[in-house]
């Protein structure tokens, strides 16, 4: 390498080679996920060996020897093997057995929901992730979603022919903090480290700005198989800037599937037929559903044939009939859309171009509603089912390899503590942008009060109990003082992945207390180490691979400020000096070429005791310059 | 050079030690201008951070240009490949000028900093009540005319009426703020800051009945 090179602050410059891995980007679906890749912003989407779909159905299947199939070869068994398929698992991330009960009859499997687990005290334990029983397993969601994320992984490094280490993964934009470290959690389980975050409409925006080179006001309307989200983009000058955000987590094509079960079993029974539906008929007559949607798409009229338990039935729908069927779920839609308006305060003639993502957009009634919203006709021309991986995929590339381009993003959902009488104190409103911190105070409400328990909750609701749980904590060591007369700052982060970090401290005794938010249904440390242990044999090796790495970076960043600094001073270098650092410089490049993490960081700390002569005498300058009034920076520049 | 980065050269207050090349760097500046390292958020107001005057009648346009040039040097998304200490320091520039840039953004919050740079604590903070009879009973009024308001026309009326009243108020605000009469501004912002609520509910009112 040249012995002086000197980036424009801020920008990244590329990694070395050897240190560049490649990055993918994953959109895990409820129903589909895809994998992307892009190189010099050409994205592309990664099919099997064999070419074929680029859409690997979200299907896991666990066959009683333990053998997991994901994909195609998967959903072909839900009718034959129904107890042993799990679907629609992105419905149950970060969710709690509560929230499952008030969904059950919407999801479209019948695993069975234990009330308790083995093992836990149902009375004093924390409300639970949900486990599902499948075969002879007992799995979390975060388990299954590793499963197909190793199954993208997979595909990946056979398409590319290389190892694939790193992701951008997508999420919908009203995922809460559970579902966002859930779907973290699934990632670090399927040894991929995820570069980011990225929520699905933005991912979608950004496929079609770079293609486009849009500036203005872009709406992403996106109905997928389990989630709705609607986000309002503002594109100037290469940023993308997510204005406002809306949706409904519960709420997708698999309801158009059972809206058509429901229609069919409420005419069986009209012909006299009460039919007990068990977990096998169940999936079958989803899968008949999906094909009645899909073919009402180009079609007006589909005849039907329905055999539960050797009563056999036939069913003609119509495409009116199938919108009248969704009508309300449709609506529900547009309502939220108009909400996301106005809360960005934009009519929809403002909005110069709306983008359309999901498969579940393909139903002509969404597309009717879209564009009568909008008095225009929404963008599709690239494929709904693939546009979300297509721009993780370009984030990714962006991430890794540089890019003019940026993406700001929003936190969807208001962030707030429980105070008195049950109240929600919103510290964060939602749709503003991210990473944030912000504090807020509080006081003690009993004389002596020693204690005081932080409740995190998330959503828009004033009462708690109408908010989703996200941590309890308790601040404990407050000195014993009057009612009201503690400071307690109590301080949200949210990072650039929407992530949650909750810090207090009592201000007048400094007594601290920081929680990276653990949510109430994720997975706990010990259980994380646990699966960590029992699915990857090869986990810590990942580990220490992700230090030395690490190791490499700092060290090259130590080694390049030095040499900026050496041409920077270099009257202030002697000779002594420069033979010292130069030294250190080439023992720790030696080091970098090797794979031992601690000789490299030892050696770090060598070049930083080497230098450190020649940083006091340019330390001393700058400390006399400014005491001579001048400002250092306009010296020598 | 990036602007981000130019721009501090010239604020001059005093050095701090760069944590990356050790050698000295402005107090405030967010690049190291030896090394090219991210440095850690400075005590920088608003105001400076965007280059503009303490001024209430602020430039948002301008400022939003300022805003998008520095968070494209300074977010996350910049560092994916750089060292955890950078990623951190990166976390925290991206996330204080976001707080800048939001609170310059909104009337009510960039006259309640301007009023706390001027050492005066704005209204209807942390547990104060507000107690002005005339403005009480005005929200009531508006509160009333809004659960009357039974059709989306009546309900535009009030919303169309509600910006109009926040304009002047804002307006108002601002003579207040830039004359330093800050007994009223204290005033005027709480009424600001209600005028606002008032049309937001208005909005979302509108929203429920269109979705009824």
């Amino acid at each position: 390498m040249a012995l002086l090179t000197i980036h424009e602050p801020g920008q990244t410059p590329l990694p070395h080679e050897e240190e560049r891995k490649l990055a993918v980007g994953i959109d895990l679906g409820t129903t589909n996920s895809v994998v992307a890749m892009s190189r010099a912003e050409k994205s592309e989407v990664l099919r099997n060996p064999d070419g074929g779909s680029a859409i690997v159905p979200s299907v896991v299947h666990y066959a009683a020897d333990g053998t997991v199939t994901v994909g195609e070869a998967a959903r072909d068994l839900i009718d034959s093997e129904a107890s042993q398929v799990v679907s629609s698992v992105k419905r149950l991330m970060g969710r709690g057995l509560e929230d499952v009960k008030s969904v059950a009859g919407t999801l479209p499997y019948h695993v069975e929901i234990p009330e308790t687990v083995a093992g836990s005290d149902a009375a004093t334990a924390e409300p639970q992730m949900v486990r599902l029983n499948v075969g002879n397993r007992v799995l979390t969601p975060v388990e299954v979603s590793a499963d197909i994320l190793r199954a993208l992984k997979a595909r990946a490094e056979a398409a590319l022919e290389q190892d694939v280490e790193q992701a951008v993964i997508t999420v919908p934009a009203y995922f809460d903090d559970a579902a966002r470290t859930a779907t973290k959690d699934a990632a670090k389980l399927a040894g991929i480290e995820v570069l980011r975050l990225v929520n699905e409409p933005t991912a979608a925006a950004l496929a079609y700005g770079l293609d486009n080179g849009a500036e203005g006001l872009y709406a992403v309307y996106d109905l997928g198989g389990g989630t709705f989200d609607i986000s309002l983009l503002k594109m100037q000058k290469g940023v993308f800037q997510v204005k406002s955000t809306g949706g409904d987590a519960a709420l997708g094509g698999d309801d158009f599937d059972h809206a058509i079960v429901e229609h069919i079993l409420a005419a069986r029974k009209a012909d006299g037929i009460d039919d007990t539906i068990d977990s096998s008929a169940a999936k079958r007559l989803l899968k008949v559903a999906r094909a009645i949607k899909e073919a009402l798409t180009e079609r007006d009229q589909i005849d039907v044939a329905v055999d539960i338990n050797d009563r056999e039935t036939t069913h003609s729908i119509t495409r009116t009939g199938f919108d009248a069927m969704i009508a309300k779920m449709v609506a529900r839609t547009v309502s939220i859309t108009e909400q996301v308006l106005d809360d960005a305060d934009v009519l929809p003639e403002d909005v110069k171009g709306v983008v359309l993502v999901g498969g579940s957009t393909r139903v002509p009634a969404v597309r009717a509603a879209v564009a009568s919203l909008f008095e225009q006709d929404p963008l599709s021309n690239i494929d709904p089912d693939e546009v979300v991986a297509v721009g993780a995929a370009l984030q990714a590339e962006a991430l890794t390899g540089g890019s003019d381009n940026l993406l700001l993003d929003v936190i969807p959902l208001s962030l707030g503590l429980e105070t008195m009488g049950g109240i929600v104190e919103k510290v964060i409103d939602r749709n503003t942008p991210i990473p944030v911190a912000k504090g807020q105070e509080f006081t003690t409400y009993q004389d002596g009060q020693s204690a005081m328990m932080i409740h995190v909750v998330q959503g828009e609701r004033e009462m708690v109990d109408q908010c989703r749980s996200l941590a309890r904590f308790v601040l404990s060591g407050i000195p014993p003082m009057a009612a009201g007369a503690a400071r307690i700052r109590v301080t949200f982060q949210v990072d650039a992945d929407g992530l949650l970090t909750v810090s207090a401290r009592e201000e007048t005794t400094g007594t601290e207390q920081e929680v990276a938010v653990k949510p109430t249904y994720g997975i706990n440390e010990t259980d994380m180490a646990n699966m960590l242990r029992d699915s990857m044999v090869n986990a810590r090796g990942d580990m220490e691979l992700r230090l030395l790495t690490e190791a490499r970076v700092e060290a090259r960043r130590n080694i390049l400020a030095v040499q900026a600094a050496m041409k920077a001073d270099a009257e202030l270098l002697d000779a002594d000096d420069e033979g010292a650092i130069a030294a250190a410089v080439t023992e720790l490049e030696t080091a970098m070429a090797g794979d031992d993490r601690q000789i490299i960081n030892d050696l770090a700390e060598a070049l930083d005791t080497a230098s450190r002569p020649f940083a006091e005498k340019r330390m001393d300058r700058g400390i006399r310059r400014a005491l001579a009034g001048q400002n250092v920076n306009s010296v020598g520049t | 050079m990036t602007a981000a980065s130019k721009h501090t050269a010239t604020t001059g207050n005093g050095n701090k030690i760069c944590w990356s090349c050790k050698g000295p760097v402005d107090a405030v500046a967010l690049f190291c201008d030896t090394c090219g390292a991210i440095q850690a958020p400075g005590q920088l107001d608003h105001f400076a951070r965007f280059e503009c005057a303490r001024d209430f009648n602020v430039d948002i346009d301008a400022i939003e240009i300022q805003y998008l040039k520095q968070q494209q040097a300074l977010h996350p998304d910049r560092f994916a490949t750089k060292s955890a200490r950078e990623k951190a320091l990166s976390q925290q520039q991206a996330a204080s000028l976001n707080e800048a840039f939001e609170t310059l953004k909104n009337p009510v919050s960039r006259a309640e900093y301007m009023m706390r740079m001027n050492g005066v604590e704005p209204e209807g903070g942390e547990g104060q009540t507000v107690n002005d009879p005339a403005l009480l009973m005005e929200a009531m009024e508006m509160r009333e005319a809004l659960d009357d308001a039974g059709d989306r026309a009546a309900i535009d009326t009030i919303i169309r009426d509600v910006r109009k009243m926040a304009r002047d108020c804002e307006k108002e605000v601002a003579t207040a703020i830039n004359g330093g009469a800050y007994d009223a501004a204290r005033k005027l912002t709480t009424r600001l800051r209600y005028l606002l609520k008032m049309a937001q509910e208005a909005r979302a009112k509108k929203a429920r009945l269109a979705a009824a």
